[in-house]
């Protein structure tokens, strides 16, 4: 097993180094450390934006490119929450706490340095844990019938809309919205139009490009906008030089560094629990497994270590659901996974199969990616640390005009501009009422293959429900959903009395 | 959260595309509308049982109405301007609106900005990417 894998892992670095893959893969990488670094711009945002740049290129580029994004994004939010204590990606937001001390006490450069070094082990971990994890989730998923799919989507919808950011039953009512956004357009399989209220731009359905667009670009911005206070880079000056942390600190680091890897491996196995719970999971642990507890929170470079080497081996792990199966862990997966339809490509078991070029070239993109953040962050880390002088206000004004164009360039339809303004809006209310939007986009992508599969199912069985709870695989899938559901409403009951709980919830705030 | 919770309680009713017939079209709707009416009513349920007093509102602290107003015209400017005028009037009309928001922006920084980013999204988007949309036409309205 170990050599099919490697020969498979072979022909994927030969897609990989491709020329103008490897080109696309450093664009992904290199905008996405950018926006890692600017305040007000994640991930999500940036990847929709260049989601429709992304039509002109082979499948294989563009999903190594948006990929590299997400990933890149990762590196720079370090920077930003250790130099300048701005969490601006939530999975960073407990780096602050013992990074921006130590900046001040002049060890920011050796943080860093730390930083780059824990995540380039966390995110090879987190790759090898795919190559050999992804084949056999395969394998086994190739067995499902309609039936068992359905039910792992419902699984899926549920722990991505329960076990995220806020409350629980916003969550779900939010993945549900998403689903019924979904719905929109003609009908698969009648070809009934369904909620087009006569209109027929929206006949092909509520294009995804323009639902994230709304949501994470025009609505994120009008969250922020007037908000985002200038940076304040005092000590922000790093040169290469700081960047080596020292013989102590770097013995210091290594046992941390692998625990926070496991950490986050776990974590991204349990679908749901991305990046962000599994940071603060790896800082929980650490500090109480460290035997001076009490120094944590006065720049501890074991606090910085741990939480960032698990963020980077979660995300790597987030993929291997998200590829091998289809069915995306968070928001920023299911837009991945978008993108990849938007080329014509069918996310599921058969992916890998179908299309080795795709998987195995990004898993091999991701370590050529990662060793091009490396080398992009250690030297050249003045320039990001510039970056973050650029003021907002002409980030987002520019990033309007790339939201325009880009929800138009799709379909060259300007309906869809006025679409992606009104879902805007939309997004921005429910913000703003505690319901997060990114289980809409997890909704809307898993949606239409639901009612396709469910209808499948049922088809089979002749209109059986007892069909999930009778097949062994589907009824494990139904009893976890049970189990989950029975869970959340058992926290919710004994109240909200855990640490990490209310520290989760103001990040959902923002 | 109270009025929400109603809104789309009454929201899944109208939702109901045909009847609960053998997997027709409008089946998964249907449940879907019914499993929305059940969260709405927890919703506005658990907002009636916790106590007043949390920050439910609606509206931040200080509102930015100029700065809403400003984002949401922006998208609406380039349909307007992309639809009669081409792709570089809707560019700077766009990105003008947009940066107008911003308390801190002045007339002239804008209209930079604008400037630059038309330059670079033409000659990105249409040379590059050679996107269907014409640098500057008139269409008549």
């Amino acid at each position: 097993m170990i050599g099919t894998a490697l020969t498979d892992l072979w022909y994927g670095f030969g897609v990989a180094l491709e020329p103008h893959n490897i080109v696309w893969c450093f664009i992904g990488v290199l905008v996405g450390n950018m926006v890692g670094v600017l305040p007000g711009m994640g991930p999500l945002a940036t990847i929709s934006i260049l989601l429709p740049l992304t039509f002109g290129i082979k499948p294989v580029g563009a999903i190594l490119m948006l990929a590299g994004v997400m990933y890149g994004a990762q590196y720079g939010g370090a920077i930003c929450s250790i130099l300048l204590n701005l969490p601006c990606h939530p999975p960073h937001a407990v780096t602050c706490l013992d990074g921006f001390p130590m900046t001040k006490q002049g060890r920011g450069g050796a943080a860093l340095g730390a930083t780059v070094f824990a995540s380039f082990v966390g995110a090879s971990w987190g790759i090898t844990e795919m190559i050999f994890l992804a084949p056999v989730l395969v394998r086994v998923a190739m067995e499902f019938g309609p039936a068992e799919i359905c039910s792992l989507m419902l699984l899926g919808l549920l722990a991505g809309s329960t076990l995220a950011r806020g409350s629980p039953l916003k969550g779900v009512a939010m993945t549900v919205l998403g689903l019924m956004l979904g719905i929109v357009g003609t009908d698969i399989e009648t070809g009934a139009e369904r909620f087009t209220f006569g209109m027929t731009h929206l006949d092909d359905g509520i294009e995804l490009i323009a639902l994230a667009l709304g949501l994470f670009g025009i609505g994120e911005f009008m969250n922020s906008v007037n908000q985002v206070s200038t940076v304040n880079a005092k000590y922000a000056n790093v040169t290469l030089k700081d960047m080596r942390p020292s013989k102590e600190e770097m013995r210091r680091t290594i046992a941390p560094m692998f625990r926070g890897t496991l950490i986050g491996s776990l974590c991204s196995l349990i679908p749901g629990t991305g990046p962000t719970i599994a940071s603060f999971v790896a800082y929980a642990t650490e500090k109480k497994i460290s035997k001076t507890p009490e120094k944590f929170g006065t720049g501890m470079i074991e606090g910085v270590v741990c939480p960032e080497a698990s963020t980077h081996s979660s995300v790597q792990g987030d993929f291997i659901p998200t590829m091998s199966l289809g069915i995306p862990g968070d928001a920023v997966m299911a837009l991945l996974l978008g993108a990849l339809m938007i080329q014509g490509i069918v996310p599921g078991p058969q992916l890998i199969k179908e299309h080795p070029d795709i998987f195995w070239g990004l898993v091999a993109s991701f370590w050529i990616g990662n060793i091009m953040l490396v080398i992009l962050n250690v030297p050249l880390i003045g320039v990001w640390v510039k970056l973050l002088t650029i003021p907002y206000k002409y980030l987002y004004s520019s990033a309007m005009f790339f939201v325009c164009i880009g929800v138009y360039a799709a379909n060259n339809d300007m309906f869809q501009v006025g679409e992606t303004a009104a879902i805007g809006f939309l997004g921005y209310v429910l913000l703003r009422l505690g319901f997060h939007p990114a289980p809409i986009l997890l909704g809307f992508v898993l949606g239409p293959r639901f009612e396709e599969n469910f209808r499948r199912a049922m088809l089979i069985s002749r209109g059986d429900l007892t069909v999930f709870i009778e097949r062994p695989i589907s009824a494990v899938f139904v009893l976890l959903c049970v189990a989950l559901i029975g869970l959340q409403i058992y926290v919710r009951l004994r109240g909200p009395k855990k640490p990490l709980v209310p520290v989760l919830e103001t990040q959902g705030a923002e | 959260m109270i009025l929400f919770g109603l809104v789309m309680a009454l929201k899944g009713p109208s939702y109901r595309l045909g009847t609960l017939m053998h997997m027709g079209p409008g089946f998964l709707p249907t449940v879907l509308g019914v499993i929305l009416i059940g969260l709405g009513i927890a919703i506005a349920g658990t907002a009636l049982a916790t106590p007043e007093g949390e920050d439910e509102d609606l509206l931040p602290e200080n509102p930015e109405w100029f700065a809403w107003g400003c984002i949401l015209a922006s998208p609406l400017a380039f349909m307007l301007f992309g639809s009669y005028g081409g792709l570089a009037p809707a560019t700077f009309a766009c990105v003008f609106v947009a940066a107008m928001g911003d308390r801190g922006m002045t007339w002239k920084q804008a209209v930079v900005l604008s400037a630059l980013v038309m330059v670079f999204g033409v000659a990105l988007f249409h040379y590059v990417l050679q996107i269907p949309m014409p640098v500057l036409e008139w269409r008549g309205l």
